[in-house]
């Protein structure tokens, strides 16, 4: 017997997917596996670690605890979203690579999402206000020093680009 | 001249990819492959009586199950051990597949293959085991009192008892003028990166080739182990390492169950198939490290100085034990640091349980080592009311001893040799650094305001680069570039990085030129892997070698070609040309044309090298002796580890009221040697630190007495955030370069973790006032301590 799917449209990072899903597929496994954006990762399957966090409308969401036909109609950003229109890193990515924030890279999507919404919400953090954006995430690798300094550089880079421009 | 890159900061040349989410881990690739999840053993110990596998069967989208029975030739044997030693009397390795008994929760009982994930877990969940639940054994207290066995012909639970010394310790303590005794725990912790554990096989039945990609820390290691389980030639078996989310250790056990159960998936049913742990999965089935239980005795002398040394230790191996003696023989060796006692001994029993099986964690018996060690001196100092430096300063091995021979072996076979190192100099560092000398007014200041700080620091000792050896290969293309491949793996160290940076300089080519690619069997066959802090070391040195190899051909070539002498000639931006003559010149691309005579003619690079005539004529084309092409082959084979130090400081404030711990300052002095990229160094120390943090405060596996792992979820097992880390570390370097490569390099990957737990101890007994001699600490600990110290009161 095969399981029943449901029709579902997602946008993600700006383009419109159709898609048939079983009601228990995760949001991660179907922009990872249906859609092939395997830039969303997955760490714990429990939304501990947040390296599967995407936008959703916007606001930062672990994708890994969604399931994909709840979120039928929504606004999906995704890694693959937050590179600039002329292929250029978007101003958290660049923050990332200027200050090594980033190891073995597996956590990092997922930092990237959540500081381009914090950051649209607080374009100008302090340092406390940068560890705060971040504390929801888990990264192994880092000892979060350089992503700290990373948010302190987006924000940097953010405020320099000129309006409009760039992915946020 | 071309910039010299070797201790450049450079940004990293892996980050683009990365960022832009197109990195390639395991999960990400063979999205046409069949998936696989695994039956797992409920109980830790028991007799499988029955699996029924009926209830699974009309699971739509199931492709196959096997269970034991379904393995044959080497696949029904046990996993391979993989490091044997002659103390090592009762190694006892899983199947598998469990045959008849489990022996840790987790255990893999079945695998089941189906069309996805989701599937193959609806079946797994219909696969009915039937058990007899044998007594299980359950931490090292259970494991020495042996009144239940894990293993039945296993006496005692002890699969290893090892002993090393060095002069006769008990009469020299017995003869000391003070004695003191200790017993120092360190509880479970795990590598927890944040990828698990994978892997994918695709069988191409038309060339009979098996295709293997794993999230391992070792590509050459897996391929030898697959291939001989499955009855394969090396050569019809290629393994290739992509992106990897972590390792930090545990990856470097191979093969796992997984790995080679899902190549003999791929090659039964022809189709790709691939395994992608989950996060549970991992806490489970993957291994575990650190859990040790120290009794010392030491005897010194009025100044605080060792005279003899005694150390006994308890070493939880978990289940079963694949990997060897390696965490409790570093232990064994690294537990000296930066100190010479007048006499060492030691002896530890290596014992089973029904838990995780353990292998090397990041640190890997050193954090262990540095904890007893440094916990052993403050105690001195405490005993003999001095200053905790000046007892460190009365022990240390002074800079005109190197090389220091401990008269003991190390974990490789080889003697326990120091190369290098200035532990004086060092620890004047990080006085200066942490501001020692000034603390104990801060203190009091403190103190008068009701606030409880204190002070503690930590020095250790670690061997990297440890052999046999790795090699590099350095291929000059037509076209300039610069293809470099050595064999062991990378999971976020930089290495592409760092060893295009050590092959642009030694080649003189533009760093944007050279692209490095590790962990690809069909690129280098030839690896060990990548642990112990032996990757710079290691392949660092390799790739050097072989670029010089490069260097000499071209520079050979390149005089013939220019009418000149080699001496004369120097390599700037990749072009060949002679010193005060410029306009006598050949690019590297050309170079590498004239290299291999070829009949015909492809590119631009073939027409430009039409104008130079090389090669004596009255010789074959490809003289004896010589090989086509512009490349270098070269290995490096050290005959001993190379020993990089460090020393750390903390302090530490706690709550009177809920014995909470807050780190207000964390200082390194580390000493790697010349560091490639200071960037990447301090990269690495952060990390470490990070994860250190983790260990001592917050990180444990919580077993019950029946063997459940009580928080196998990042729930439950407390990885730090940001939020627990040190708002700041601060680094100072030290760089003693190593006698015993090439490039003078040390190995720095495992430093930042290992003084932690020993430090953060020191600095909590200094701000509470009485002895800290278990890690981790959590406030409730604290909190405990505090009233059976009688000092509840705030």
């Amino acid at each position: 017997m095969s399981e029943t799917t449901y029709a579902i449209r997602l946008r993600v990072n700006g383009v419109a997917y159709d898609l048939d899903v079983p009601a228990r597929r995760l949001l991660s496994d179907a922009l990872r596996h249906d859609l092939g954006l395997t830039g969303t990762h997955v760490g714990c399957e429990h939304g501990v670690c947040g390296a599967c966090t995407v936008l959703l409308d916007g606001e930062p969401a672990r994708s890994c605890l969604t399931l994909a036909v709840s979120v039928d109609g929504q606004e999906v950003t995704t890694v693959e979203g937050l590179t600039g229109s002329d292929g250029e890193l978007g101003p958290v990515q660049q923050a990332f690579k200027d200050c090594h924030g980033l190891q073995c890279g597996f956590c990092t999507p997922g930092f990237l999402t959540t500081i381009t919404a914090g950051l649209r919400d607080n374009p100008d953090p302090t340092r406390d206000d940068a560890r705060e954006m971040v504390a929801g995430n888990l990264c192994r690798c880092t000892g979060y020093q350089n992503i700290v300094a990373a948010v302190l550089r987006a924000a940097e880079l953010t405020r320099s680009t000129s309006p409009g421009d760039g992915a946020l | 001249m071309t910039t010299k890159l070797f201790g450049d900061p450079i940004p990293r040349v892996e980050d683009d990819r990365l960022l832009r989410g197109d990195g390639q881990y395991l999960d990400d690739l063979g999205n046409d492959a069949l998936e696989v999840a695994m039956v797992r053993s409920p109980h830790a110990h028991a007799r499988i009586v029955d699996i029924d596998v009926d209830a699974a069967l009309d699971v739509d989208g199931l492709v196959a199950i096997y269970t034991w029975d379904d393995l044959d030739g080497p696949m029904a044997e046990p996993l391979p051990l993989l490091i044997p030693h002659p103390t090592l009397t009762h190694a006892r390795t899983p199947y598998a597949l469990a045959k008849d008994e489990v022996n840790h929760v987790g255990e893999a009982i079945a695998m089941v293959v189906a069309t996805d994930r989701y599937v193959a877990e609806d079946a797994a969940g219909r696969i009915s085991v039937t058990y007899d639940p044998l007594p299980p054994v359950v931490g090292i207290a259970a494991a020495r009192a042996a009144t239940d066995l894990v293993h039945a012909d296993v006496p005692g639970n002890v699969a290893a008892r090892m002993r090393q010394s060095n002069g006769d310790a008990d009469a020299a303590i017995e003869a000391a003028p003070h004695r003191l005794s200790l017993d120092l725990d360190i509880e479970r912790s795990a590598s927890t990166p944040l990828e698990g554990r994978g892997v994918l096989a695709r069988w191409d039945t038309e060339s009979g080739r098996l295709r293997v990609w794993s999230s391992t820390q070792t590509s050459t290691g897996l391929r030898a182990a697959i291939a001989a389980r499955l009855q394969l030639d090396l050569g019809q078996v290629d393994v290739i390492v992509p992106d990897v989310g972590g390792g930090f250790g545990v990856k470097i056990v191979h093969p796992w169950p997984e790995e080679v159960l899902v190549a003999m998936a791929a090659r039964a049913l022809g189709r790709p198939v691939k395994f992608t742990e989950d996060r549970r999965e991992h806490f489970i089935a993957a291994a575990h490290e650190r859990g040790q239980a120290h009794h010392v005795e030491v005897g010194f002398d009025d100044e605080g100085r060792m005279l003899g040394l005694s150390v006994r230790f308890w070493h939880d191996n978990g289940a079963y034990i694949p990997y060897g003696l390696i965490v409790p023989i570093v232990t064994s060796t690294q537990l000296l640091g930066p100190y010479k006692p007048g006499a060492y001994t030691v002896e530890f029993e290596s014992l089973y349980t029904n838990t995780v099986l353990v292998t090397p964690y990041r640190g890997a018996g050193r954090v262990h080592a540095a904890f007893v060690m440094e916990r052993t001196v403050d105690a001195i100092a405490a005993e003999l009311g001095l200053d905790r430096t000046v007892v460190r300063e009365a022990n240390f091995i002074q800079p005109d001893e190197m090389p220091y021979d401990h008269g003991l072996m190390f974990q490789d076979g080889k003697p326990l040799r120091y190369d290098s190192g200035d532990f004086p100099a060092s620890l004047d560092k990080l006085k200066k650094l942490v501001g020692w000398d000034e603390f104990a007014a801060y203190r009091d200041e403190a103190r008068a305001e009701g606030r409880r700080v204190g002070i503690g620091l930590a020095c250790y000792v670690e061997g990297t680069g440890v052999g046999p050896y790795e090699g590099g290969h350095v291929h000059i293309e037509t076209s300039g570039r610069v293809k470099v491949a050595t064999g062991l793996t990378t999971q976020g160290q930089g290495h592409q990085t760092v060893f295009a940076q050590i092959v642009a300089d030694e080649l003189g080519v533009p760093f944007e030129d050279v692209e490095v690619v590790t962990g690809d069997t069909r690129r280098f066959p030839y690896a060990v892997g990548t642990f112990a802090s032996r990757a710079a070391v290691m392949s660092g040195s390799a790739v050097a070698l072989a670029a010089r190899r490069a260097r000499a051909k071209a520079l050979r070539i390149a005089a013939d070609a220019l009418e000149a002498s080699e001496d004369d000639l120097e390599i700037v931006d990749g072009i060949v040309r002679v010193r005060g003559a410029p306009e006598s010149q050949i690019a590297l691309g050309t170079v590498a044309v004239l290299s291999n005579p070829l009949r015909y003619a492809f590119d631009e690079a073939s027409k430009a090298a039409t104008q130079f005539a090389v090669g004596d004529p009255t010789k074959p084309p490809v003289p004896e002796g010589d090989e086509p092409g512009l490349e270098g082959r070269d290995y490096y084979s050290p005959n001993q580890s190379t020993f990089a130090n460090g020393m750390h400081a903390a302090v530490v404030e706690t709550d009177p009221d809920t014995a909470e711990i807050r780190i207000l300052r964390y200082c390194v002095v580390h000493d790697c040697g010349p560091m490639i990229n200071p960037r990447i160094v301090e990269g690495q120390i952060h990390g470490g630190v990070g994860q250190g943090v983790g260990g001592a405060l917050y990180e444990r596996m919580a077993y019950d007495e029946y063997g459940q792992l009580l928080n196998a979820s990042f729930m439950d097992f407390l990885m730090p955030y940001v939020t627990e880390v040190p708002e700041a570390i601060e680094i100072d370097h030290l760089e003693t370069p190593s006698p015993l490569n090439p490039l003078g390099i040390k190995g720095l990957g495992e430093a930042g973790i290992i003084p932690s737990s020993a430090v953060f101890a020191a600095a909590i007994e200094n701000a509470e006032g009485f002895p800290i001699r278990s890690m981790p600490i959590s406030p409730s600990e604290l909190f405990a301590l505090r009233r059976e110290f009688g000092r509840d009161g705030a």
